[in-house]
């Protein structure tokens, strides 16, 4: 490398520029050896350390299968389990690092490290080629017995009867994946006139005089843990909050001044944003805060929405006290549960 | 270069070897292949390997994966718990979720199998993305390349595919919440929304046979097409030979670099390797997905911290960040834009633009060529301030679908959080573009300055009148080379708007719209050194340096022989 | 000679920079403190006096000498019971430094005579739950699964899965329950403080409590699948998987790339 002190004058002898342009100065023919290429202590120390590393490896297959036949990992030992993790996967992780690290040390040290140099062709074809493919075309055009630009009913057919064959298939295929395709059934859960509230998930009863002031109560109807089929799919439509607020705190919303009494009101559990649980209350602010995407409900004020994503306020179900004291419902929502969907509203 | 005999021996292996050689050659033409493919030139840059991250995680979960099918029980038919964990005790749950915990707790390694799996996915979409972004940066989706990138952006759409429907299988309450929230997402999609809910699930949510469904779907279907395009992949990349960085002797016509045999079975076989060990490394020492803590699927649990896996943070970042006020009642239908917009209209806008790109800067730069040779991200300013932007915008929303986490780590309020996010959407992915383009461009002018005056040595001259100069050494031809050769381009010229007669061209509108897009692009550029500017800056210096060393000391009697 | 470079450092520079990060990052304190166990006995007629005294010098400026409350300062402590105290102050969270929203935990600033006699007051002005014995809190006599049911309805949404904390609104959160006292969850169910709502015995039955404080004693035996992350979830797998994963391997791609000496 030149030292350019800045005495040089205004002649140029730069190898770098031809024509007033630069050029490339090619691949560099000079290499710089590696310390085995030149020396052979060198290089026969590089081999050791590559047998090192597959030396290495080997003691973590042997690790690992150690830590296989030795464990005892069962569902009460749970330090049984975690000493079985971490042998038998630092056993593989040294398996097979040692592999690795072996064989990238070998090509970095003693493999051939100076560039080579490969010509790219055109990915365009050739015009011969390109001549030959129009013409062997063009033959099997003839050959089809249509031509170019004729028998236009031919063609069209076969298109239109490929096109519509598969839903020969397809229908049958995707019709069968809804089952009953009842999808009204969103619109109505299990709740009825006089269905007890039950806490989740034991089903116990719950009287209007174990609700205190601050409480939140987790319900399902009566009879949900009961039902032999499709319980999930009802629990994710009937599970309802609880709350009882001070009723001097609680604005009943108009036209529902019978659907809750002494601060005592139920609002649905399932968000109308995407239909997580909304299952955060806040004491102290009456607030029910959704934790997937924090839609927040105030309870005080008919569960509307006062942040977040959803829209709609919380379905409330309408309850009353029974003649021994324990709280049921009025009747189902007046309006379907959870997420908005386009037929929502007929 | 260490002695290599090349005299064949008539060892047994050296035999045994010729002779399965010629066993498969008469049957297969192998011989014209290996002769085509052995010593095949890559390019040797550690970026290029990050592609191979991703294939060789995807490997790793195919292998982890068909250990896991031995165990899993793909059933949503209701047992109790018979095992021995005490939590779960006599609690109901789906085959599916009580096969998990036998295989996590009964099978000795069972639980390493499904840590070192589910930390592959991680890596796995991890990579992809980190890859794409390589390949966006650097500029290797131009010609030939466009249909490859297509190629890898279904991948990555594929990977998501493949991840969310991965940890959905256990049926937990974390995934199952997870599947809810999709199931309301798709609801709200107008007209056929709920049916095409309700075919999915097989009637109303969740129903009994989503498991199955999602199993078929995850272990054959998208692994299967997932296979099937990498084939392609890597079979383009085989066909357009690797892109290389710009250096000397690297040009549009060739490939420099190490022979893929034997340097690159070493390397890249190795890598595997180590992307196995570190993906195994992961897998013993850190929990990953702990299903038994959050017990089997119940529509009524939920707990704090409830995200999906980093790759889909982004779409639950959107739903967060959206206010409610968008959902409109028309005519008696719902129509829920505070849902579509963050989950069905934002995703498919900013991959529809990732899928496009390649083709928006084919129609700036009006250009046809090949294009084999990298751009170093400085000297593409535009390109590289809207990837940033678009990484901006990414981060941004991953950090709200995060926001509770954020908030309970950092004692902020979520709600403030989500207030700021909602302006930084907007405003940082703008201000990103224009920081980064600026510090491009920036970058770009340090590399004129670097050829013009050379690299500072630290040298310092002291001339007799008293003035101190640093000694800048030039370039080498190499080093110039690469900071002059760039292809700077200007804004393409599309033809004017009418003909000779006067008449408006057909397009016109188009090709204005191209023009706008070109001018966008390249407007601002920083052109690359002459060598007539750098004659000229060497003659100034010179010029300079005469006048110094021959002016007269300032002090005659200060001065210090 | 060497141009003055950008690389000017030590080539082992970066793997110790490394790990000092991860060491920095892993070391990075939680944010639990401990909690005083607390004994419960029978409340004397000096405990009260001693009580009262106690109260008036540190309570009173904010729930009022007689315990009344104050409009948006303090709620009225008539009625809450020994239970409320015990969990407040055992815990540190009373004295409050400042009315708000959020009493965090912090160092406990009475001993446990004194915050039984306290708690022997506030009892006095009213009645209220009292102090759980050690039968109810004992984990061993709890059933941990059907706790565990139990908690994740009721108190893992704002608890986290297995009690490692979580955000609610406005800045406020749910604080971790690993290093919490047996009894202090027992009485943190029973009186709802602060944000917290009630869990009264018809609501939550004392067996079903001594059943949760079961399932979170089995949580404190250690993540059978390795380190457990702070128990976060897919956001600290996610940032775990980029830092440590893609950075362990990309670090090594760096290795595969550079030249051999």
């Amino acid at each position: 490398m030149s030292t350019d002190n800045g005495s040089i004058s205004s002649e140029t002898h730069d190898s770098g520029v031809v024509n007033g342009e630069f050029v490339d100065p090619g691949v560099p023919a000079e290499h710089r050896p590696r310390r085995a290429d030149v020396d052979p202590k060198a290089a026969r120390k590089a081999e050791l350390q590559v047998a090192a590393m597959f030396g290495v490896s080997i003691l973590g297959t042997v690790l690992a299968i150690y830590g296989y036949v030795t464990s005892d990992a069962s569902a009460d030992d749970l330090g049984a389990v975690q000493r079985t993790t971490m042998l038998m996967g630092v056993g593989i992780a040294f398996a097979m690092l040692g592999v690795g690290v072996g064989a990238i040390h070998w090509a970095k040290t003693l493999m051939r490290d100076h560039d080579m140099v490969e010509e790219r062709h055109a990915l365009r074809s050739s015009d011969e080629a390109r001549a030959g493919a129009i013409e062997k075309l063009k033959d099997g055009a003839v050959d089809s017995g249509v031509g170019v630009g004729r028998r236009g009913l031919l063609k069209g057919s076969v298109l239109a009867g490929l096109l519509i064959a598969p839903l020969a298939v397809l229908v049958p295929a995707v019709g069968n994946l809804g089952g009953d395709w009842k999808v009204s059934n969103a619109k109505h859960t299990m709740w009825r006139k006089g269905t007890k509230l039950t806490t989740d998930p034991d089903g116990v009863r719950i009287k209007a005089a174990d609700v205190t002031i601050g409480s939140v109560f987790h319900v399902i109807p009566e009879g949900l843990n009961e039902l032999e089929h499709g319980k999930i799919e009802e629990k994710a439509k009937a599970v309802v909050l609880l709350i009882r607020l001070d009723p001097r705190d609680l604005n009943v919303q108009p036209g529902r001044e019978d659907w809750s009494f002494d601060g005592i009101v139920a609002y649905s559990k399932i968000c109308t944003h995407v239909g997580c649980p909304v299952a955060l209350y806040e004491q102290q602010t009456h607030h029910l805060l959704c934790p997937c995407h924090q839609s927040t409900f105030d309870v005080a004020n008919g569960a509307k929405v006062v942040f977040g994503p959803a829209k709609r306020p919380l379905p409330q179900l309408p309850i009353m006290v029974d003649d021994e004291g324990y709280i049921v419902a009025k009747d189902d929502f007046n309006e379907p549960i959870g997420p908005s969907f386009w037929e929502r509203l007929k | 270069m260490t002695d290599t005999s090349t005299v064949p021996s008539n060892s047994r292996l050296n035999r045994a070897a010729g002779g399965t050689a010629n066993y498969l050659d008469e049957r297969t033409s192998i011989g014209a292949f290996t002769k085509f493919m052995a010593r095949k030139i890559f390019p040797d840059h550690w970026s290029f390997m990050l592609g191979e991250i991703a294939l060789y995680s995807f490997v790793v979960l195919l292998l982890s994966g068909v250990i896991l099918t031995a165990f899993f029980v793909p059933s949503m038919d209701i047992v109790h718990y018979e095992g021995g964990l005490e939590q779960l005790k006599g609690q109901e749950m789906s085959k599916a979720f009580e096969s998990t915990v036998h295989m996590s707790f009964e099978v000795p390694g069972g639980l390493l199998m499904r840590q070192i799996h589910h930390w592959a996915a991680l890596i796995f979409t991890a990579s992809i993305v980190t890859h794409m972004a390589r390949i966006f940066f650097t500029g290797a989706f131009r010609k030939p390349r466009e249909l490859n990138w297509l190629v890898g952006f279904t991948l990555m759409i594929m990977s998501l595919a493949a991840g969310f429907t991965g940890y959905s299988l256990p049926d937990d309450v974390l995934s199952g919440n997870g599947l809810r929230i999709i199931d309301g997402v798709i609801k709200s999609i107008p007209l056929i929304g709920t049916y095409i809910s309700y075919g999915l699930f097989g009637g109303e949510f969740p129903g009994e046979v989503l498991i199955p469904r999602m199993f078929t779907a995850h272990i054959l279907l998208i692994p299967g097409i997932i296979l099937a395009l990498v084939a392609l992949h890597l079979f383009l990349v085989f066909l357009h030979k690797h892109t290389q960085y710009p250096g000397p002797g690297r040009t549009d016509k060739n490939v420099v670099g190490l022979p893929l045999f034997p340097v690159y079975t070493a390397k890249a076989g190795g890598f595997f390797f180590v992307v196995f060990g570190v993906i195994a490394a992961l897998g013993a020492a850190f929990q990953i997905n702990p299903v038994w803590n959050y017990g089997p699927y119940d529509p009524s649990p939920v707990s704090a911290g409830t995200q999906p896996d980093w790759y889909m943070l982004f779409i639950d970042g959107g739903l967060r960040i959206m206010p409610g006020m968008f959902e409109v009642v028309i005519g008696g239908y719902t129509l829920s834009l505070n849902v579509l917009i963050p989950a069905v209209v934002l995703p498919g806008l900013f991959f529809g633009f990732l899928a496009i790109y390649p083709w928006l800067e084919a129609w700036a730069t009006g250009d046809r060529g090949e294009k084999h040779v990298l751009d170093r991200p400085r000297n593409a300013p535009v390109r590289t301030g809207l990837g940033v932007a678009l990484i901006t915008f990414y981060v941004v929303l991953v950090l709200e679908g995060s926001n509770d986490i954020v908030a309970n780590l950092f004692r902020l309020s979520i709600n403030d959080l989500t207030i700021m996010f909602r302006f930084a959407v907007f405003l940082l992915p703008i201000a990103a573009f224009w920081m980064t383009k600026r510090i491009a461009m920036g970058l770009q002018r340090k590399d004129r300055e670097l050829v013009l005056h050379g690299h500072e040595t630290g040298r310092i001259v002291r001339f007799e009148s008293g003035e101190y100069i640093e000694v800048h050494e030039p370039l080498t031809d190499e080093e110039r080379w690469v900071l002059v050769s760039y292809e700077n381009l200007k804004p393409h010229e599309f033809g004017s708007e009418t003909n000779d007669f006067g008449v408006r061209r057909k397009g016109a509108r188009w090709r204005r719209f191209k023009s706008a897009l070109s001018r966008f692009y390249f407007e601002d550029r920083i052109e690359p050194v002459t060598p007539a500017e750098l004659a000229e800056a060497h003659e100034h210096h010179a010029a300079e340096i005469e006048a110094k060393k021959n002016a007269e000391p300032r002090d005659p009697s200060a001065s210090h022989a | 000679m060497r141009r003055l470079s950008l690389t000017r450092y030590h080539r082992a520079a970066p793997l110790v920079l490394l790990f000092v990060l991860l060491a920095g990052i892993t070391t990075a304190a939680s944010f639990v403190q401990a909690q005083p166990a607390n004994a419960e006995a029978a409340a004397t007629v000096t405990d009260i006096s001693e009580g009262s005294k106690l109260f008036a010098a540190n309570c009173a400026t904010c729930h009022g000498l007689s315990a009344q409350g104050q409009d948006g300062v303090a709620p009225s402590l008539v009625g809450v019971g020994a239970a409320a105290v015990d969990f407040q102050v055992g815990t540190g969270r009373m004295p409050m430094q400042a009315s708000g929203p959020q009493a965090p935990a912090k160092p406990v600033q009475f001993n446990e005579e004194q915050t039984h006699q306290l708690a022997a007051y506030v009892a006095s002005l009213g009645a209220g739950p009292s102090v759980p014995d050690a039968d109810a809190v004992d984990p061993s006599q709890g059933d941990a699964s059907h706790g565990m049911q139990l908690f994740r309805t009721n108190c893992a949404m704002c608890h986290g899965s297995v009690g490692g904390g979580g955000a609610l609104s406005q800045g406020k959160y749910a604080p971790s329950l690993m290093e919490t006292t047996p009894t202090h969850i027992y009485e943190a169910m029973l009186v709802g403080p602060q944000s917290m709502p009630v869990f009264n015995n018809a609501n939550i039955t004392p067996d079903d409590k001594r059943d949760i404080i079961a399932f979170l004693d089995e949580q404190r035996n250690g993540a059978p699948g390795g380190l457990s992350l702070g128990s976060i979830g897919p956001v600290a797998e996610g940032l775990w998987a980029w830092l440590l994963g893609m950075g362990l391997i990309v670090g090594f791609t760096v290795w595969i790339g550079m030249r051999s000496s």
